[in-house]
Formats: structure tokens, C-alpha cells, sequence
């Protein structure tokens, strides 16, 4: 499991290579990779995001052709775009923001990106309150909940939430190692329990589950206060629920470790273990538990894998909102002390534990899941349209290339400029047209792009170009 | 020890695949196929902390 070192590496306190690009001799293997994308995207947000394509009302059709369509567009945005730039610069995504736009704005990137990562990992504190509450019969949230409705649900959570805390704040090292060690076995657990789910349905043959597949799990028919989703849902919400990662230049850090830029492919073995298989899977579970709890509006992960997988499944939930929850608190942690680098490590990671907990307390956190990844991813993608923008079109459209450190500043504003327009843009789509906020990234794209060419042009023209 | 060691986990994990499949295809009950995959689950966590992040541990880099 070299994955497990490449990944320490990266989150690391101790990073190396944070200003100066990674020499040969520490590359990776395609091996390293493979498995580090695998491990992490079968994770406890698969239990959530499966079973709200159910509720969104997804047709069978729709939910396979789009899982294939979306997932090979998020691999090959890896591929083209992350993985090309990582490999040439060898540079981690937040020095590559500094030499571009300085250190003032990378600052607001961390501070946001933080309070990102603890939002993502309260839904996972709740992920695992869940499971955690079957043994106490504790009232689950149902799938209309924003608001925590019970004091069980807040003491359970809040007990979740500190003891992650705890663990975070002991350090990163012991969760990474137990990540690696239930990867394997969860991946597996998904697999059986959509198995031990299909019977459930009366499903024995692949024909019977055709048939339950159109009829019985994916009908078409959403659930109450639910937008109905189609192929382009599906295929938008794969493409871009880690845009943050790919378009949004995130994984710059990681693929900079890599031998070749065409080790951005292997995010192929995420994409359709964790994004195909375990949604598919953990669909099936939700299909079984709204079969069998008839006018059930309740959505709670942890009942709904005990029911298929028993205590296998229900522990299957614990962990791996666990081990979701964990490094997320750890990165937001890090991201926050890179803006406050005097404060010590353990009382930032307490005050990220504390936020995160109680963000935990509200159902709406699970229960939009899907809104609140695709915003993460949103919130994130333009500065990774300027990371591209800057390395392939600075000497294209003259101007110049790293502007903040070719001109020795701390803060230069068209990078800031193209990423507060366009999130304003979008706003404007969502807001005056009904742009769902699945497709806005797209749009926003290529206006963060357009953007920073154009006030890098004004504001940096290349010396050459100027005297020409 | 060590083979031994991941004899057990591989074991453990045709523990957790096998029976809901054999679930599946009506051969044994849906409690029976609980009861061997928490067997599974528990060997599992017994038996693969000690190869998995020892083999992680003990590798060189790659260069």
C-alpha cells in the first residue's frame, strides 16, 4: 500500500517539497495511485449520494448511461487537465496559486476551502450518528429534516464529533493507517450488501433485476420535496462532484508526485469502483429499505446498510464516516493554520472539530448533500480555470506567466477578480435563469478562463508582446 | 506469520462476498449470511492491520 505513504506525504505537517518542486527520485508508481484513488472515493459520502439518486427520482437508464458518461468525463478532465500541469510545474496547488496571485489571496483560498471541508465532514459525523443510533432506537432524520429535531440526534452527534475530534487532534498517522487497512473490506461490504439486498426485492436473476431495476429501484418517480433528476443530473453531478479535485487544480498536490502525467487516467479506478459500483450499491439498499418500510420518509444511512449487510453493514457506515470525517477535519486544520502559522496545531484542529460537530447536528448537511458538493466544487473551480489559463495561454495572449512572483507582489488582483466575477456570474445564472447549481460549473468555466486572459492582458502584458 | 496472516484476511474477505451471494441464489437464510459476514468483518479488522500497513511501513520509496 505505497498509497498510504503518498498520501501522508501530502497531508503531512511536515510537507516536503512545499516550495520547491518534487526531484525525480521521489516519484511514484501508477501502483501508488491506482490505489489511492480507489480507497478514496469508496467512501461514507457513496452511502449518501446512491440512495439520493433514488429519492431524486432517477430512471434505471438514466442513472447507468449517466454514471458511465459523467464518470469518464471526470477521468479525463484528471487526465487532460490536472495531470499535465502537475507533472510539468511539480508544484502543490497553493504555491501555485502564490507564484500566480500571492499569498493575500491564497490566504482567503485556505479560509474557504477550510470551512468547506468542515461541512463535508459534519455530513459524515452524521453519516456515522446514524449507524451509531441503531443500537439506542434513536429517532433518524427523515429526508425533509434541516433542523435536528431530536436531543438524542445532537447528543449522539456531538459525541461522534468529539471523539473524531479527539482522534484528529492525537494526530493524523493511526486513521490513515486504519483507512488503508477497511478499504478493501468496504468496497467489498458495498458489493455484498446490494446482494444481500437483492432478494429483498425478489430478485434472484439478472432478468428480475432489470426488471426491479426500472420498476422498483430506479422508478423515475421522485420522493416528495425532491427535484426530479435526469440523464444530464447525472452526468453533470459525476463530471463535477470532485471538480474541486480536477478542474479546480486540488489534486495538483498529489499528481505532482507522478511519473507521468497520464497517471491522471488512473482516477479511473475511483470513478467506477467508488462513483459506479458503491452508488449503484448503496441505491439498491435505499430501493430495499423504502420497499420494506412502507411511507418511510426517514434517510439514515446506518439503518439502511444493518437491514441489508447487519452489523457488517451497519459498522461498514461507522467507519468509513469516520474515515471520511478524519482526514477532512485534519485538512481543514492544516488549510487554517497556514493562515494563522502561530496558533498551535491541536487547538486549530479543536476549533475545526468543534465547528464541524456542530454543523453535524443538522440533518440538512446529508440531506443536501448533493447541493453542498456540487457548491464545494463551484466555490472552488476558479481558481483552477486560472491555474490552466496561466500555464497554457499566458505566452498565446501575452502576458505574463506567475504574475505575483515574476513582479515580487503579494497580491495581484486579476486571479481574485475572474474567481469573485464568476461566482457572481453563476449566482446570476442560478438566480435570474434557474441554472441548477450542477451545471454552472461548466459555464463558469469558461468565463473564469476569459477573465483572467483578459485582466492579465490589461493589467501583466507580456514585456515582449508590449515592445513588439 | 505473515502469509499466514493474509491467508486469514483473504479469507475473511470470501467471508463477506460468498454469503450474501449465496443469499442471493436462495442457498442459505439472510440471518445465516449476517452471521458469516460479521465473522468476516472481525477477522478481517484481527488479522489485516497487521500486513497491510506493516508491508507500507517497510517498503522503500520508489524511485
Amino acid at each position: 500500500m505505497k498509497e498510504q505513504k503518498l498520501f501522508k506525504k501530502i497531508v503531512s505537517q511536515n510537507n516536503e517539497f512545499e516550495r520547491t518542486p518534487v526531484p525525480g527520485n521521489q516519484l511514484k508508481s501508477g501502483k501508488s495511485f491506482l490505489g489511492m484513488y480507489a480507497g478514496e472515493h469508496t467512501a461514507g459520502t457513496e452511502f449518501v449520494i446512491g440512495p439520493m439518486f433514488v429519492a431524486h427520482g432517477v430512471s434505471a437508464g438514466d442513472m447507468v448511461i449517466g454514471l458511465l458518461i459523467g464518470n469518464l468525463l471526470a477521468v479525463l478532465s484528471w487526465g487532460f487537465l490536472t495531470a499535465p500541469i502537475a507533472t510539468s510545474k511539480r508544484l502543490t496547488l497553493y504555491y501555485q496559486l502564490e507564484r500566480i496571485t500571492g499569498k493575500s489571496v491564497v490566504n482567503l483560498y485556505n479560509f474557504i476551502n477550510a470551512l468547506m471541508f468542515c461541512f463535508l465532514a459534519g455530513s459524515m459525523i452524521a453519516v456515522s450518528a446514524t449507524a451509531v443510533g441503531i443500537p439506542f432506537n434513536l429517532a433518524m432524520p427523515e429526508l425533509t429534516d434541516w433542523y435536528p429535531k431530536t436531543t438524542g440526534w445532537i447528543v449522539a452527534v456531538l459525541i461522534m464529533g468529539t471523539v473524531i475530534t479527539f482522534i484528529a487532534i492525537r494526530g493524523y498517522n493511526q486513521v490513515a493507517k486504519f483507512a488503508n487497512v477497511i478499504a478493501p473490506w468496504m468496497i467489498l461490504i458495498f458489493v455484498s450488501a446490494a446482494f444481500s439486498a437483492l432478494p429483498q426485492l425478489g430478485v434472484h436473476t439478472l432478468d428480475e433485476f432489470i426488471v426491479a431495476a426500472k420498476e422498483v429501484i430506479w422508478t423515475g418517480v421522485p420522493a416528495a420535496g425532491f427535484t426530479k433528476f435526469t440523464i444530464w443530473h447525472i452526468i453533470f453531478f459525476c463530471w463535477f462532484c470532485n471538480m474541486a479535485m480536477h478542474i479546480g487544480m486540488s489534486d495538483l498536490t498529489i499528481l505532482r508526485y507522478a511519473k507521468s502525467w497520464k497517471y491522471g487516467f488512473l482516477s479511473f479506478a475511483g470513478m467506477y469502483i467508488g462513483h459506479f459500483v458503491a452508488w449503484i450499491a448503496s441505491g439498491i439498499l435505499y430501493a430495499v429499505f423504502l420497499q420494506t418500510n412502507t411511507n418511510s420518509n426517514e434517510f439514515a444511512p446506518g439503518p439502511i446498510a444493518f437491514q441489508a449487510a447487519g452489523i457488517a453493514g451497519a459498522v461498514c457506515v461507522i467507519v468509513a464516516g469516520w474515515t471520511t470525517a478524519n482526514p477532512t477535519i485534519y485538512r481543514a486544520g492544516l488549510a487554517l493554520q497556514g493562515i494563522f502559522p502561530k496558533v498551535k496545531t491541536w487547538k486549530i484542529t479543536a476549533i475545526v472539530g468543534g465547528i464541524t460537530s456542530l454543523a453535524a447536528c443538522f440533518p440538512a448537511l446529508v440531506m443536501r448533500l448533493l447541493d453542498f458538493v456540487a457548491l464545494y466544487g463551484l466555490v472552488l473551480m476558479p481558481m483552477g480555470a486560472v491555474i490552466f489559463a496561466d500555464f497554457y495561454f499566458a505566452d498565446k495572449f501575452g502576458f505574463q506567466q506567475e504574475q505575483a512572483i515574476t513582479n515580487k507582489k503579494d497580491f495581484t488582483w486579476p486571479a481574485l477578480a475572474s474567481w469573485l466575477i464568476t461566482l457572481l456570474f453563476c449566482l446570476f445564472l442560478n438566480y435570474y435563469y434557474g441554472m441548477e447549481i450542477f451545471f454552472l460549473g461548466l459555464p463558469g468555466w469558461f468565463v473564469a478562463v476569459i477573465l483572467f486572459v483578459v485582466f492579465s492582458r490589461l493589467k501583466f502584458p507580456n514585456l515582449k508582446t508590449k515592445l513588439a | 506469520m505473515k502469509t499466514l496472516l493474509k491467508i486469514a484476511s483473504y479469507f475473511a474477505l470470501v467471508l463477506t462476498i460468498v454469503p450474501p451471494i449465496l443469499y442471493f441464489k436462495s442457498t442459505i437464510t439472510l440471518d445465516q449470511s449476517h452471521m458469516y459476514m460479521t465473522i468476516g468483518m472481525l477477522l478481517w479488522f484481527a488479522t489485516a492491520p497487521f500486513w497491510i500497513n506493516k508491508k507500507t511501513d517497510d517498503q522503500p520509496q520508489d524511485s
